[in-house]
């Protein structure tokens, strides 16, 4: 069975130094690479009327924003590689959603990457990684 | 610069009314008797009674639609209840639609612009003149203007306009042009019109004065007397910095502090009723006697009913159409279920925040009542019951909590502020759609529109209650009577819709999600 990877990205140095660990290890392996792009968004955060009208048109600018500047160029690169790439890019919890992705498309390994400040923030609400390490349905390899 | 702006009004605004101000006083009455002598004809009209009754034909208008529905839909309330709820859930969204408009969203805006004052305040001025049987007949009027709401919300969803570059617009408006000719029938644009303009004055009514001046009695009560357009200059440029300077933070913290203060109001309502647990019998004994029997409250029974269902109406707006506007933004491909979540929103309008009010100012005593004879005690003019304090509106409501909690008026003056704040943003939007049906999109009516509209926060905050609340009333109420004549002629579409969709929910075409 070849392997697949499912790449948390959201353009930061981490995650390229994420996908470039999970691009080596799909050539060595003949594995293929799934690039996901969550972008953070609840169905239970509240908005202004005027938000609720123009929000359809905010988040198609949203997809193509994301489209044309994270994941076109990194399709091109990849595939020039010789590595067979999917992106996909989706709404919602950031975790949650990285792993359900990995279940449907029946990924073998996920792989992250994290930025390790520790932060305030991150010991409060907790970092995509932490939770990951303990929801992930599949191996999951963090990238320092 | 553009940050600049709004402060360079205000700043503008302050010189003008500070040159006013040697006879700050004397300006509040002038806008007073001004606003009373120009809007009294409008308020005759909508209040005027059915032929030799003292029964005002706009309470029966408003009952008799929403219980037609209620018949016509075969008590789609309770029917599509749990249904509604899982779709607030998101148990039938599709996960793909992530990131568009949710129902939970759409359902929480719509309610941060109807849960307002119309259930602090209003609720007092129910019970205040009409006794403890007004909560009663307000439950009732909630309970059956969810048809209401799920008949003009489903239709503001199946008729909205979608634009080329992804907006949306929706609402009565679109609703009586399309559907009428759809259906063939003349006349769709004469009530699309009329019911704009009846918009824009409820807009400025309720959706801005009452709640101006309703912001201003909660913040004499708790910091003493001062004339009412200080508050009116303090709103209205925060108003205008939101809505025109497009200070979007300013909303935002609104929009998620409201439901926070929703919460903590309704809880400490609860904790109220159950601290006084020993008068909750005696406090729906009271509500049932009244409602049927008047316990001799101005009006007698007729007057519980009308207070009860008026302050209803005005409360949850069901059959007023602004809620049309508000959910039609959402993101579904079945326009019915939009229709669904919306019954919600009377429910926990009415039947749940303003009963709550309801009993807090029965179980605390604030009605004074003969104890010889158990009838309510009228005031000199013989309008309404006396008060502890002699208090009405939100003072009411103010003192009502605070006999039981002290501190509580500080939280209430809060509550308050950032109530009438949020329903002046949502109906600032529901007024400006209108204004643009009528003079068309563009930055040049916006602006018109949306200053005016901070011109009548300050009148709003200067006049005295009962113009403003007629006022806001008839302007509310009038936008009714256009929207259910439109509900009327509509609710055939509404039911093919009901039916198609609910035959594929039993069939298991329509499945849920997760």
């Amino acid at each position: 069975m070849s392997e697949k990877f499912v790449v948390g990205y959201d353009g930061s140095d981490v995650a390229k130094r994420a996908l470039d660990f999970a691009v080596s290890r799909a050539t060595a392996q003949g594995g293929s690479i799934l690039i996901v792009h969550v972008l953070e968004w609840s169905p239970y955060s509240f908005l202004t009327p005027e938000e609720i009208e123009e929000r359809h048109a905010r988040r198609t600018e949203e997809l193509d924003r994301a489209e044309k500047a994270l994941m076109a160029p990194l399709k091109s690169t990849i595939a020039a590689a010789g590595v067979p790439v999917e992106t996909q890019i989706k709404y919602g919890h950031v975790a949650k959603t990285l792993c359900e992705v990995a279940k449907k498309e029946g990924a073998t390994q996920m792989v992250i990457g994290r930025d390790g400040d520790g932060g305030l923030s991150s010991r409060v609400f907790g970092s995509v990684a932490g939770s990951l390490v303990q929801v992930a349905p599949v191996p999951c390899t963090i990238v320092p | 610069m553009t940050r600049l702006f709004p402060t360079a009004v205000l700043a503008v605004f302050f010189t003008l009314f500070a040159a006013l101000s040697a006879s700050a006083q004397s300006i509040d009455e002038t806008i007073n008797s001004i606003f009373a002598s120009s809007t009294g004809w409008f308020v005759n009209l909508i209040f005027s009674n059915f032929p030799g009754t003292s029964f005002p034909w706009i309470v029966g208008w408003l009952v008799v639609a929403a219980t037609v529905f209620t018949v016509y839909f075969g008590v789609i309330q309770f029917r599509a209840f749990g249904h509604a709820i899982a779709l607030v859930k998101g148990d039938y969204s599709d996960p793909n639609d992530a990131g568009e408009v949710s129902h939970f969203q759409a359902l929480a805006t719509a309610l941060s612009g109807t849960v307002g004052l119309g259930n602090i305040a209003g609720v007092a001025v129910a019970i205040g003149i009409g006794g403890p049987g007004a909560t009663f007949w307000m439950i009732l009027a909630g309970l059956l203007g969810m048809a209401s709401k799920f008949t003009e919300c489903t239709l503001g969803v199946k008729y909205r306009n979608e634009y080329p570059n992804g907006t949306v617009s929706g609402g009565p408006m679109y609703y009586l042009t399309k559907g009428f000719a759809e259906r063939g029938m003349p006349g769709g644009k004469f009530l699309a019109i009329m019911f704009s303009i009846f918009c824009i004055l409820g807009a400025l009514g309720g959706g801005n004065m009452f709640q101006a001046n309703q912001a201003h009695a909660q913040l004499t009560n708790v910091f003493g007397e001062y004339p009412g357009w200080i508050t009116g200059i303090v709103f209205a440029g925060i108003v205008f910095a939101v809505i025109v300077g497009g200070l979007k933070s300013i909303a935002r913290v609104t929009e998620k502090v409201v439901p926070i203060m929703g919460i903590i109001y309704v809880g400490t309502a609860l904790i109220i009723i159950l601290m006084n647990y020993d008068k909750i019998g005696w406090a729906i004994g009271q509500i049932f006697a009244g409602a049927f029997t008047g316990l001799g409250v101005a009006g007698g029974l007729v007057g519980a009913l009308i207070q009860g269902f008026r302050r209803a109406a005005f409360s949850n707006e069901a059959g007023v159409g602004s809620a049309a506007i508000a959910h039609s933004a959402v993101r579904t491909k079945e326009p019915i279920t939009e229709g669904f979540v919306s019954l919600l929103e009377p429910l926990i309008d009415t039947v749940i925040v303003c009963t709550m009010t309801a009993l807090v100012i029965i179980i605390t005593g604030q009605l004074i009542s003969d104890p010889n004879t158990g009838l309510y005690v009228l005031n000199e003019a013989g309008t309404a019951i006396q008060t502890v304090g002699d208090n009405s509106g939100v003072a009411l409501t103010s003192a009502a909590f605070s006999s039981s909690i002290g501190g509580f008026k500080y939280i209430l003056a809060l509550a308050v502020i950032l109530f009438a704040f949020s329903t002046m943003i949502s109906w600032s939007y529901y007024g400006l759609k209108a204004w643009t049906y009528l003079f068309g999109e563009g930055k040049a009516q916006e602006l018109t529109f949306k200053s005016i509209f901070c011109l009548f926060v300050v009148i709003g905050a200067s006049a005295s209650l009962g113009p403003v609340i007629d006022f806001s009333d008839a302007a509310i109420f009038a936008m009714a009577v256009v929207n259910i004549i439109g509900l009327y002629v509509l609710m055939p579409i509404v039911k093919r819709e009901l039916n198609s969709y609910w035959s594929r929910l039993k069939s298991g075409e329509i499945k849920k999600f997760s």
